[in-house]
């Protein structure tokens, strides 16, 4: 899960780590309220959860009411990556000295916690990682959840050369790694870290992202969720333990495992059609998921076939044949049928899919084929 | 021969008395797999299909000699499944449990790191090596023993590759599914390694997929290290472009994580990439 960066911005500040302040609104009123009390400049952030927000247009240091509404108005107004602004955070603009980057991630390939900083921060970020790869420190965890006192002073002297400097960075640091372990992080970063002209240090903007499988142990953070990014169908679908992801073509999908899922959707392609969708049914499907998955697709009315494609394994053919039949049953369901089932009890599962006259292909592609054909026919 | 898993395999099963603990089992033991028991704290002294069920994986390994375990528990207790096998020196370790948070991977992954211990998963099928053995969900039947290495980031993608294979009438030497995580114990890499030392695989199919760097880090590693004939495909390439956000990502893989970009990779290290599944076993037919 994504959150906003003032909400990322607050989890900072409960960890203890100093942040700039400021105020999230979504009225011009409101905002121009925050903007005297915080005193002119401030910098007006859109609040959306994608990337670019500042090449869009997104981020406006104003010195006056007068730029306040302007900008306020337009940047409300604006669309990110298809994504309307809903709210903006107002924060004090800082008399920024210099900027640092600081994040704390997983390394998949090494399986550990990797601390990454550089002197080199801002958005330009991932362009130093490539031309100047040597500008990036990074500091594992080693499978600990704090610093390790003989390996550290090497490390926060490479990023923060001033002594001067690094017992803040090293306290911001710390409080972190801590925020990233204690609420399950898969991404806890700030960029840029700044020191200001006073000597006084921001996590100046923060981005945070939760690995969903912890969730059961963070009920408390479902408060945050946006689900104004999320599809409702998308959203419901997640509900009733499917993985959706809309598309734009006209053949329905419903395939067993993410692998399959795919290569189901890039035969469908290569064979001269679209899918219409990602939908995976996971593992130990009962008939319940079938039906509920039908109905999530057919409500798609660009719809015109619906490929049935699944490998049993610890999903059992005959649960997917019964939600077949169940589907069948409940739903008035106008839309052609192209099956294939095979693996764990496939047996058991052609006998059911018999009784109605549905006869399973013998492999995906000529299942796939069948798909095409029925959306091309229907489409003329 | 084989590699990972052969008729030596002496396996626990943990979580056993779960809905697909108890079916796996069952049909693990259909398959000729060696299941000399399972695990539930507090069930000990129960059976399932005729395996003994004991408390803990020591008082099991103890009383058994098994050698590999597979673990079938709920997400939240899969760490501390694994924790007592490494703790126990079991050897081979297969999770198929999905959902289990990456922090408590970063967990197992030290305790891993200590020890000789290989892990398979989590979030995967498991392997089978055709009329040997098999650990985990895949369906026993599609396979066929035979001279060629699985190795896989999917599940049901990797049968229907070995279903392909089977129908053409070539037979498989082990099938490994090293699950779609972002921490996994066996990587690409590992399992090449060991296809490429055994002589009764004679061949080598990839199945890889968008998302991560591992296909490109596989490709380098074949480049100078396999020289048996390879086919590769790679699914997603027409799924729609992640979300993403931060830069952390980007700047510890650098890379490029679409399916063209794998499929190049491979490609360049010599690899011969399909677009169908059902190409895959012509290639071998032209060459065994």
């Amino acid at each position: 899960m994504k959150i906003h960066e003032y909400q990322a911005i607050q989890l900072f500040k409960n960890a203890g780590m100093p942040t700039p302040g400021g105020e999230v609104v979504s009225e011009l009123a409101q905002g121009l309220t925050v903007a005297n009390r915080l005193g002119y400049p401030v910098v007006l952030k859109s609040q959306v959860l994608v990337g670019g927000r500042g090449k869009a247009g997104g981020i406006k240091v104003v010195k006056n009411e007068i730029e306040f509404k302007e900008h306020f108005v337009r940047i409300r107004a604006l669309k990110i990556k298809g994504y309307s602004v809903e709210k903006i955070f107002i924060v004090p603009a800082i008399e920024i000295k210099k900027e640092f980057y600081a994040a704390v991630a997983i390394d998949n390939i090494k399986g550990d916690v990797v601390l990454i900083a550089s002197a080199e921060g801002g958005v330009e970020i991932e362009e130093t990682a490539k031309t100047n790869p040597q500008a990036i420190k990074k500091y594992y965890m080693n499978g600990q959840k704090t610093i390790d006192p003989t390996r550290w002073p090497e490390f926060i002297g490479s990023v923060f050369p001033d002594a001067s400097d690094q017992k803040a960075a090293t306290d911001i640091l710390q409080k972190l790694i801590t925020v990233f372990f204690t609420q399950d992080c898969s991404l806890a970063e700030i960029n840029p870290l700044v020191k200001d002209a006073k000597g006084n240090w921001f996590a100046a903007d923060a981005k945070v992202n939760f690995d969903d499988n912890a969730a059961f142990r963070h009920p408390d953070l479902e408060v945050l969720r946006d689900i104004s990014y999320e599809d409702s169908d998308e959203t419901e679908a997640k509900n009733l333990s499917l993985s959706f992801v809309k598309m734009d073509g006209n053949v329905g999908c419903i395939v067993n495992g993410a692998g399959l899922a795919m290569a189901t959707m890039d035969t469908i392609k290569l064979l001269g059609g679209e899918p219409a969708n990602f939908l995976d049914v996971g593992g130990s499907s009962n008939p319940a998921k079938v039906l509920n998955a039908l109905k999530i697709i057919l409500r798609n009315k660009n719809v015109k076939s619906i490929l049935i494609n699944i490998f049993g394994g610890i999903t059992r053919c005959d649960d997917i044949a019964n939600g077949i039949l169940q589907a069948r049953k409940e739903l008035n369901i106008q839309v052609p049928m192209a099956v294939r089932l095979i693996g764990t009890n496939e047996k058991e599962a052609k006998e059911i899919l018999k009784t109605v006259n549905i006869v399973s292909h013998p492999t995906m592609r000529s299942a796939v084929e069948e798909a095409v054909r029925l959306a091309k026919k229907s489409v003329g | 021969m084989s590699i990972l898993i052969n008729e030596n395999t002496k396996l626990l099963v943990q979580g056993i008395t779960g809905r697909d603990g108890s079916f796996h089992a069952q049909k693990m033991k259909e398959y000729g797999t060696n299941v000399v028991g399972g695990v539930t704290p507090g069930k000990g002294g129960q059976e399932v299909a005729g395996i003994p069920v004991f408390n803990s994986v020591a008082e099991a390994k103890a009383k058994t000699g098994a050698n590999t375990a597979v673990i079938y528990v709920p997400a939240k207790f899969a760490k501390d499944a694994m924790l007592e096998d490494i703790a126990a020196g079991i050897e081979l370790i297969i999770c198929i449990t999905e959902g289990v948070p990456v922090t408590d991977m970063v967990e197992v992954s030290r305790e891993l790191r200590k020890t000789k211990i290989r892990l398979i998963g989590p979030n995967c099928p498991g392997l089978i090596s055709p009329g040997k053995s098999k650990v985990g969900i895949m369906p026993g039947h599609i396979h066929k023993a035979g001279p060629i290495g699985v190795v896989s980031r999917s599940g049901t993608l990797t049968y229907e590759v070995v279903d392909n294979l089977t129908r053409a009438g070539i037979g498989q030497s082990t099938c490994v599914g090293l699950g779609g995580d972002p921490i996994i114990g066996t990587r690409f890499i590992d399992v090449l390694e060991l296809f490429e030392k055994d002589p009764d695989t004679k061949g080598i199919v990839m199945v890889g997929e968008i998302g991560g760097e591992d296909e490109q880090l596989a490709a380098k590693y074949i480049k100078q290290h396999i020289k048996k004939p390879m086919v590769g495909f790679i699914a997603g390439k027409t799924a729609p472009e992640g979300k993403r956000m931060g830069h952390a990502g980007a700047i510890i893989s650098g890379g490029d994580t679409t399916a063209k970009a794998k499929v190049q990779a491979l490609t360049d290290a010599g690899v011969h990439v399909v677009d169908f599944t059902d190409e895959i076993p012509s290639f071998f037919k032209n060459l065994l």
